[in-house]
């Protein structure tokens, strides 16, 4: 819309006002409430040029394109140490940054519920662009749609990312060997644990906030010190446990644990003890793993150790062959036991 | 974490299995049973089992009490979600456990049921106080230590005049459990019994000196720690080794000899003990589960919808839970164990809960009987 037509426009009541059917219509309010909110949050120069789509530069010579997507259903929508838009920001950086890749672009794809508050959507918007800011990332095209009131969940967002990796080897979830040293990047269960403090039905008093961050930069500093890193990944929904059992099947390998050198804050400890679940398998969103040679594993932990996002980092156990691909764990108490995939949802039990 | 590490101590457990190694007399075969799931959890989540001497065999019990619900009950609470439309509040790991049609709580609630997992009694009762329009049921499970929870929410659902509030009610009791493991045909040749940590808290220790008078077998009730069931294990080593056959209490610092009198109150003045009550596995037991006094019918949910007529189903034919919790298989010995019956998709109730002897297994202990590299 030019400025010469939208003088006549009753502006975006940013305040009171909600998500209608007709902000997902293609016409008019959806014009005004991309303008207002999208576009103006989340500016840059393909998203202003208003197109279908964004027209973008190649990445460097000899390099390779990476492209990852995720979608973000999360409740409740903010959580202490983040907010749905950040998450959707992070999720994405960090499935390309797990890949090796240098983080370039994103799309983002908005699901509003009719109904939402449009200053909460403002809000989220704007923690989406501070994330981005931040990651060096750029948001440079996007969709919205309305669904009825009572089919969504307030609101919904996919973004897709696009980065580049050089050179010809990259971290992949099939070249853990065994003999390999298996390293976390800090505590796990940070994320679940803060949003389940939140969820109704449930609400209990901690400090335990969101790890949700961006982790390219951290992954650069890594592959910095000239470290062949077998694989990388971010043990998001499933957690620790599942993560590892994926890396485990994908490259035929077995592993073996050490639980006490696994980092787990004292309140997701306490939470967790205290709704009979299991730290391992509660979700992270700012935490990854990675697998690389034995000899290569001080000096990535010394460069980890360098970085704000993982002061903690520590090798958590090893690489061994395995045909049935089993992550065994040496408890703390000296016993030995099996950390199988999560099943289903971790339900808590009863006594 | 203060209070809790201390009983997770490394090299305490080092210096107490030592002494259970040089307790197990080499000659002779321990089989000694767990009768409660939060044991059977904690022996596995800990990698306890491995750290026995091969003779000092665990049994795990039937005290896990999701495992021990027969389907029948289940298929009441589906029928109430489904056909009667009511808001039902189930515990979490009740939710899929297989009912018949291989439905369980979860499948009607994909199918629509209204069904709400909740983490205590008292939540269901605030659903209901915010769901004034909508008939609220709880599906109130467990042994002793769920029940006081339940009967406390019935009485106040009284006080508050609540109408749209009912229990339908699935407690059982510990000791009628026990005699049946220790009386039934094809009797498992047990030493003795770890008794339950929690619901020693509210029965008491005093509770098990009639079964073993009667059985002459020892209990020793300990706490859920790793630490203190090793020492649970300990003792009653000693006492199998010393021919006693005595009630001892590991648990001192939760468990009196008197229980909780408040809570045994409160659950006298709400329940009464049921004529026979079917157990999985265990099948029909004489004065082994509790129904809501007349007093408080109207809180019934068996009374409220008449129509709720419990029916026997048989459980899977190849499924060995019932030979499981009365400690005669493993795990293991079951042909759809780890294949058609897993976590994901059960067929029995064991592998339902993490505290049920064949989910233990498949979650933490399958990989010893593959290998365990070093």
């Amino acid at each position: 819309m030019s400025k010469g037509q939208s003088v006549y426009v009753r502006p975006l009541d940013l305040k009171h006002g909600r998500v209608d059917m007709s902000h997902g219509s293609g016409g008019r309010a959806s014009a005004q409430l991309i303008e207002t909110v999208f576009a103006a949050l989340l500016d840059n120069e393909y998203l202003r040029q208003g197109n279908d789509g964004a027209v973008l530069p190649l990445p460097p010579a000899n390099s390779r394109l990476v492209m990852s997507t995720d979608a973000h259903v999360v409740s409740p929508l903010f959580f202490p140490g983040g907010d749905i838009g950040s998450l959707s920001v992070h999720g994405t950086v960090n499935d390309l940054a797990m890949m090796g890749a240098h983080p370039l672009w994103l799309s983002a794809s908005f699901i509003l519920e009719e109904g939402f508050a449009l200053c909460d959507l403002q809000r989220i918007v704007s923690s989406m662009a501070q994330a981005a800011k931040a990651a060096g990332v750029a948001i440079v095209t996007g969709d919205t749609k309305v669904v009825e009131r009572g089919k969504g969940d307030g609101v919904y967002i996919s973004t897709t990312g696009v980065g580049y990796v050089q050179g010809v080897t990259s971290p992949s979830g099939d070249r853990a060997r065994a003999g390999d040293a298996i390293l976390l990047s800090g505590t796990i269960g940070d994320h679940g644990m803060a949003i389940m403090s939140q969820r109704e039905g449930l609400q209990f008093e901690s400090d335990i906030e969101s790890d949700s961050a961006a982790l390219h930069e951290l992954v650069a500093v890594m592959l910095a010190t000239g470290a062949d890193i077998h694989v990388l990944r971010d043990p998001t929904r499933g957690g620790l446990a599942t993560t590892l059992n994926e890396i485990a099947r994908q490259s035929g390998v077995g592993m073996v644990l050490d639980e006490g050198s696994i980092p787990v804050h004292r309140q997701v400890v306490a939470a967790c003890e205290f709704l009979g679940l299991d730290p391992l398998y509660i979700a992270n969103e700012g935490k990854l793993i990675a697998v690389c040679a034995e000899a290569d594993a001080e000096q990535l932990i010394n460069a980890m150790h360098a970085h704000p996002l993982a002061p903690l980092a520590a090798v958590i156990g090893t690489v061994i062959a395995d045909d049935a691909c089993f992550v065994q764990m040496k408890t703390k108490l000296g016993g030995k036991r099996m950390v199988d995939w999560l099943n289903g949802d971790q339900l808590p039990r009863i006594c | 974490m203060k209070y809790v590490d201390e009983f997770r101590d490394g090299a305490l457990a080092q210096n107490l299995t030592e002494s259970i190694a040089l307790e197990a007399k080499s000659s002779r075969t321990y089989r000694l049973m767990e009768f409660c799931g939060g044991h059977t959890h904690a022996l596995s989540r800990y990698g306890l089992l491995g750290m026995l001497p091969a003779n000092v065999q665990m049994i795990h019990g039937p005290g896990c009490p999701v495992c021990v619900l027969p389907i029948g009950r289940i298929d009441l609470a589906i029928r109430l979600a489904l056909e009667h439309d009511v808001i039902l509040c189930s515990y979490g790991d009740c939710l899929r456990v297989p009912a018949s049609n291989q439905m369980s709580l979860l499948k009607a609630k994909a199918r629509g049921g209204d069904v709400r997992m909740v983490y205590s009694a008292l939540d269901a009762l605030k659903i209901a106080t915010n769901n004034p329009t909508r008939q609220v049921v709880f599906f109130a499970i467990g042994f002793e230590t769920t029940t006081p929870p339940t009967a406390s929410i019935i009485r106040q659902a009284r006080v508050a005049r609540l109408t749209n509030f009912s229990v339908l009610c699935n407690h059982v009791l510990t000791l009628p459990a026990m005699e049946a493991i220790l009386t039934q045909p094809g009797e498992v040749p047990l030493q003795g019994l770890v008794g339950p940590a929690h619901v020693s808290t509210v029965i008491g220790s005093q509770s098990y000196q009639s079964i073993t008078n009667r059985f002459n077998k020892p209990i020793v009730i300990s706490g859920f720690e790793p630490l203190d069931l090793l020492q649970g294990i300990l003792m009653l080593l000693r006492q199998v080794n010393e021919g006693r056959a005595e009630v001892e209490n590991e648990f001192t610092r939760a468990v009196t000899l008197a229980g909780n009198r408040k809570a045994q109150a409160l659950v006298h003045e709400v329940f009464e003990v049921r004529d026979s009550f079917e157990w999985r596995g265990l099948g029909s037991l004489p004065f082994s589960g509790l129904k809501i006094r007349v007093a408080f019918a109207e809180f019934d949910a068996e009374l409220r919808y008449p129509d709720l007529i419990y029916t026997n189903v048989p459980d899977h034919k190849a499924c060995e839970c019932g030979a499981i919790l009365r400690g005669e298989k493993r795990p293991q010995d079951c042909k759809i164990f780890g294949t058609v019956c897993t976590p994901d998709n059960p067929i029995g109730s064991c592998m339902v809960s993490s505290e049920g002897a064949c989910a233990a297994h498949y979650t933490y202990g399958r990989f010893s009987e593959v290998k365990w590299a070093s």
